[in-house]
């Protein structure tokens, strides 16, 4: 017996009706396909009064299949479906022909409009056809949270995880948690201190008992699908037990290699081999740097075990720990296997590299600094503490310019975006300059001013009208040294004036780039990626801290450029997401995935064990699995689809050499029903 | 133009002198160009209206001084009505002109107008208020290239009684004597 199928043509305001006789496409599929016993049309359909026409409508005409004429499926195809549970029809019986993204708006004319709205709705109605019930599929939900990343974004998601009862394992690659935030000196616009707001967060983070934190540790792989991850975690050799560490100081005090650049301080001051990045660091507890340890430069020269190296060993011999020293220069590498339901990636971003622009002489001229070296300088544990004092000779500037938009807004240099950062932190460095150089002058060269945010305005405003930063608008075309002097060529577009200005120190405000290995990372964990390398957030309005990949949430600058509180409010909606996702002990998920069909014996299976398969799969979704006899030996291995983490693309189907992979819901005899309807029409 | 910005340059702070005669805060001013865009006279000007005052934020006082937009400034005060950021823009043509003829850099090519300015207040210190005729008549034995300008209207004045050929007094000419003292 056939369908009934029911046709409900949407005018979506009139953004369908322009361009589309919605009427006469009604009108024409009820004459001219067979088994459509009812058609109408109504202004909105995704409307409450739509939806309740849609319900009636299946009850009342008892239709076995419906097709809406509306918008593209990914607007509203979850919401007809949903309607059509409630009138009790499975709801992969119910199927939208996308009339307005793909007919109406991109059709200027009307009769041509109808005739391809038409088409495009007979398709469906063969399709419906074809149509079979799905049941949604059970997924299992392992109640574990992995946050990739311990800066302010990974604290907060793992704190609000933590603080809902769920366990959270957080990983972080640096030999801290913390992140860019507690290098930071203050924080606009309220100016208040950075390592004041982060630190106790760390602390709270670390004390947690819900959370397991790993630090100097990285991922090494991903694999398993929402509610079920499985993730290795290599936790790299620190050469130091952080069980019997006591941080205790003796270690790094004796040590002899001091000319070590800080990263923590940005270059601007020097660290030992065996080291904590700053004071406040969580833990507490030294690593050292294997790269530049004389004792493990022997050890890789002379191609010995570091513990068998003679050279050095001072911060061995000062530890206090007895019997078994804190210190192991064998320690190896270790890889830890956790299961996870669900993953916050919050790898955050770097700053610009210093030598893009030879023109502003970034990484040649030592006063040419950045403005993570500015903050650095501004801090109060920085290596001046807090005094603003020129790297070159320690001088303090009496004329310091600031440059913005360095690397952003930058087509030519690869970087089109706005940082969104920088305005608001240069004016806040003019401020902080001001505050402790009474008599210096702070000089700005911006292109736009861009301070959208709650007292944003009124900070940059302050800059200028009370603490006298003067502001010019052009670009800086090129920084040399002339004596003790760095020649800032600028220009004043609203004089109307090429600008030349003798400073004493230039910062430059670079751009937010996203992580160096941020591509290899997103690949590890097949989510998506933006052209800046930035990861894509599922959609940009309805769905921004999800991933392209179910069960995996971003948050913090890793998606993009954002400033702190923007960041601790993604990373507070990443959590919550997660938090609704481990709430239940079992997932639904969509049923529209692949499979390998299974016949009786002695087929089993048409599946040619080619494997094609596995390779185009971007969701690494196929396995194999071994068809056994009795006696338990192997008849044929096939290809499986691992429903977990199939996303239902389809590639798979495509690819398979001997049509053995359908997809359910989009399976062959569907698309062709599809195909036949316009082909022989 | 080139704007040359050093250490010795940075002593002599333009835009504090402006402050401190008057009381405008041109630091205020964000550069939307509002003035400029209502100004009437603006399209006569050579600077308009927000680069005289983006040169006084960045003390290029010369170029300020030197401009004919101070001197064609009607005073109609359109955009210090209209400033968002409440600059009073009229108010500080007012002390630029003031500042440029003290520092002798007000521009030959409007000196009409300085010598007009000059005869009305020589005439309000004389009489409390204008004369027109005696005014007049300071005015164009200053500038004989402006004899026979607008003199065809003359007759017709004085025919309705709008000039008078001897000046009246007012009652206070002395109180108005004495504002000329102290504002000197």
């Amino acid at each position: 017996m056939g369908k009934k199928i029911g046709v409900f043509v949407c005018h979506c305001g009139t953004n369908i009706s322009a361009t589309v006789d919605v009427e006469k496409v009604a009108e024409e599929t009820k004459k001219n396909n067979p088994g459509v016993s009812y058609t109408t049309t109504y202004k909105y359909m995704c409307s409450d009064p739509g939806q309740k026409l849609l319900r009636d409508k299946i009850k009342e005409e008892g239709l076995t299949g419906v097709v809406i004429a509306a918008c593209s499926p990914k607007m509203h195809e979850h919401t007809f479906r949903n309607a059509a549970i409630k009138s009790g029809l499975n709801p992969y019986h119910v199927e939208i022909s996308n009339i307005r993204e793909q007919c109406s708006w991109v059709h200027p004319d009307k009769p041509v409009g109808t005739e391809k709205s038409t088409d495009l709705v007979r398709m469906m109605t063969e399709k419906v056809r074809k149509d079979k019930s799905l049941k949604p599929i059970k997924v299992h939900v392992t109640k574990r949270a992995l946050i990739i990343g311990g800066g302010i974004a990974g604290i907060q998601a793992a704190l609000d995880i933590a603080d809902g009862g769920h366990e959270v394992i957080m990983v972080e690659r640096e030999a801290s948690i913390g992140g860019h935030m507690a290098q930071l000196s203050e924080t606009f616009p309220t100016l208040d201190c950075s390592q004041c707001i982060m630190t106790p967060k760390m602390v709270e983070a670390a004390q947690h008992d819900n959370i397991t934190m790993h630090t100097w540790s990285e991922i090494e792989s991903i694999t398993g699908y929402l509610g079920n991850f499985d993730v290795k975690i290599r936790k790299k050799a620190r050469s130091v037990d952080l069980d019997l560490c006591t941080g205790c100081s003796s270690c790094w005090q004796v040590c002899p290699c001091k000319k070590i650049k800080s990263e923590f301080d940005m270059g601007l001051a020097n660290r030992t081999a065996i080291y904590i990045p700053f004071p406040q660091a969580i833990p507490s507890k030294p690593v050292i740097d294997r790269e530049n340890c004389i004792l493990f430069k022997d050890a890789r020269k002379k191609n010995i075990k570091p513990n068998d190296s003679k050279v050095c060993r001072k911060c061995i011999d000062a530890c206090p720990i007895a019997p078994v020293k804190a210190i192991d220069y064998n320690q190896e590498d270790e890889i830890i296997d956790v299961k996870v339901g669900a993953i916050i990636v919050a790898t955050g971003f770097r700053e610009l590299e210093d030598g893009l622009y030879g023109e502003y002489g970034g990484g040649k001229y030592e006063d040419v600094i950045t403005g993570m070296q500015f903050e650095r300088l501004a801090s109060a544990s920085g290596p001046t503490d807090g005094k603003i004092k020129r790297p070159s000779d320690g001088k303090e500037p009496e004329i310091v310019v600031f440059i913005q938009c360095v690397g952003s807004r930058d087509p030519s240099k690869g970087c089109s975006y706005c940082s969104k950062t920088c305005c608001m932190y240069t004016a806040k460095h003019t401020m902080l300059y001001k505050h402790k150089v009474h008599h210096g002058h702070a000089f700005v060269f911006y292109i736009d001013i861009r301070c959208a945010g709650k007292g944003y305005e009124e900070f940059s405003q302050r800059a200028i009208e009370e603490e006298g930063a003067t502001y010019l608008r052009g670009r800086v075309s090129r920084v040399y040294k002339k004596g003790d002097k760095l020649i800032v060529l600028g220009a004043d577009t609203l004089t109307g004036s090429v600008v030349e200005i003798e400073a004493d120190m230039v910062v430059l405000a670079s751009a937010m780039k996203a992580q160096d290995d941020a591509e290899q990372f997103a690949q590890k964990l097949s989510i998506q990626y933006d052209k800046d390398k930035f990861f894509s957030e599922m959609h940009p309005k309805l769905k921004p801290v999800e991933s392209s990949s179910a069960g995996i949430f971003l948050a913090g600058t890793c998606q993009g450029p954002k400033d702190i509180p923007e960041t601790v409010a993604q990373a507070g909606a990443a959590a919550s997401k997660v938090l609704a996702l481990l709430s239940s002990d079992e997932l639904e998920r969509e049923p529209v995935v692949a499979r390998v069909d299974r016949q009786l014996p002695p087929v089993f299976s048409t599946c040619i064990g080619c494997f094609y398969c596995q390779k185009v799969c971007p969701y690494s979704a196929i396995e194999s699995e071994d068809i056994k006899a009795r006696d338990g030996s192997v008849i044929k291995t096939v290809a499986r689809v691992n429903e977990g983490l199939c996303q239902g693309c389809g590639l798979c189907a495509a690819t398979c050499r001997s049509k053995s992979i359908e997809l359910d819901g989009f399976n062959d005899e569907q698309i062709y029903a599809e195909i036949n309807a316009v082909e022989f029409n | 133009m080139k704007i040359k910005i050093t250490t010795k340059e940075l002593k002599s702070d333009f835009a504090k002198e402006v402050k401190d005669r008057s009381g405008i805060d041109v630091k205020k001013c964000y550069q939307c160009g509002k003035c400029t865009a209502g100004c009437p006279v603006a399209y006569e000007m050579d600077y308009m209206p927000n680069q005289i005052i983006r040169f006084v934020q960045l003390g290029l006082k010369r170029e300020a001084l030197t401009s004919r937009t101070i001197w064609l400034c009607a005073s109609c005060i359109t955009c210090t009505t209209r400033c968002p950021k409440e600059v009073k823009i009229a108010e500080l043509m007012d002390v630029l002109r003031e500042m440029s003829l003290e520092e002798g850099l007000a521009n030959p090519l409007e000196k009409n107008i300085t010598t007009f300015h000059q005869a009305f207040l020589n005439s309000v210190k004389k009489h409390g208020r204008i004369s027109e005729l005696w005014m007049l008549n300071e005015y164009k034995m200053k500038r004989p290239k402006t004899a026979l300008q607008d003199l065809i209207i003359g007759p017709q004045m004085l025919s309705k009684g709008k000039l008078s050929f001897l000046p009246h007094d007012i009652k206070g000419k002395d109180a108005v004597k004495r504002i000329f003292e102290k504002c000197k």
